[in-house]
């Protein structure tokens, strides 16, 4: 991904498997052209930021959809969702908590925070697929986000 | 994936519409749990279990579809009560509608909305995204719990 501003999706996960099976999901679907890997949740806010190694990147060209983990090294999905939903200047980009915890505090928590959308990673293969395939068509094809 | 599918609240005022929404819900089997309100007035009748809405059985929906253009209360109006309200604040809502206003975006995002989908013209185009989009708000997004209720 050379053109930071041509972003649509962020996926900000640490676990490389997980982001490597999205990304199938993505290309099977040819949603994967114009995507970006955030590995913890302080790269994630450099890069809604503009900051970092995302200096480059216009704040007036927001992705349209970001998928954010839950566990994340550094920073914390709920304190990067948090930050980012709290900024004018963000809070408008979809963000969606995509991680393997059901638990009631942290669905309640995301909601809280003005998340978008909650999904719980399937643990079988092919519901994974299949729910980061709609995940994707959805909110790439759909969805209308705010310029 | 959740087995069991909650109830998908449509607001919407034009009857052809409402249709065509649950001819494409009904591909996924997601018609049966589709109720339909005419109005902004009626969907916050649902929603805070009022009016013909008493004995409904408590809980909120997994979504409310929302149109904006509608008699008695819009549905931007509809998004303020909403997010204004302890016990409904954290409901999905999804606006579907024919504005692609900048303006009904712009307040609709700042108000807090879920997720903003404009009605395709075309339609097949139509289908197409209200299947999309009941498949993953019904299905794939975990809904809130559906914590106290009235």
């Amino acid at each position: 991904m050379d053109d930071l501003n041509a972003v649509e999706i962020l996926i900000v996960e640490d676990n490389p498997r997980d982001a490597e099976l999205t990304m199938r999901a993505l290309r099977k679907n040819n949603l994967a052209n114009n995507v970006i890997i955030a590995e913890d949740g302080a790269e994630a806010l450099d890069f809604f930021f503009c900051r970092g190694k995302y200096k480059k990147r216009s704040i007036a060209n927001p992705p349209k959809v970001v998928l954010l983990d839950l566990k994340l090294p550094k920073v914390s999905g709920l304190e990067v969702l948090k930050i980012v939903k709290e900024d004018k200047r963000t809070s408008h980009i979809p963000i969606v908590i995509v991680t393997s915890s059901r638990q009631e505090p942290d669905i309640n928590e995301a909601y809280a925070l003005g998340v978008n959308s909650y999904v719980v990673k399937p643990v079988d293969f092919d519901q994974f697929i299949n729910a980061m395939s709609s995940l994707g068509l959805y909110w790439l094809l759909v969805n209308e986000p705010l310029k | 994936m959740k087995t069991e599918i909650r109830t998908i609240l449509l607001a919407e005022d034009n009857p052809r519409d409402v249709e065509l929404t649950l001819e494409a819900l009904s591909d996924h089997n997601l018609a049966n749990n589709v109720i339909v309100v005419r109005d902004g007035v009626e969907t916050m009748e649902y929603l805070r279990r009022e009016g013909k809405y008493k004995q409904r059985k408590t809980g909120n929906p997994a979504v409310l579809l929302l149109d904006i253009k509608m008699p008695r209360m819009d549905g931007i109006e509809v998004l303020r009560a909403i997010r204004s309200d302890k016990l409904l604040k954290m409901l999905p809502v999804v606006m579907l509608t024919s504005s692609r206003e900048e303006q009904d975006l712009i307040k609709s995002y700042e108000l807090g909305v879920n997720a903003y989908v404009v009605k395709p013209v075309d339609f097949k185009a139509f289908i197409e995204a209200v299947k999309q989009l009941g498949v993953f708000w019904a299905v794939i997004n975990e809904a809130p719990p559906l914590g106290n209720n009235r």
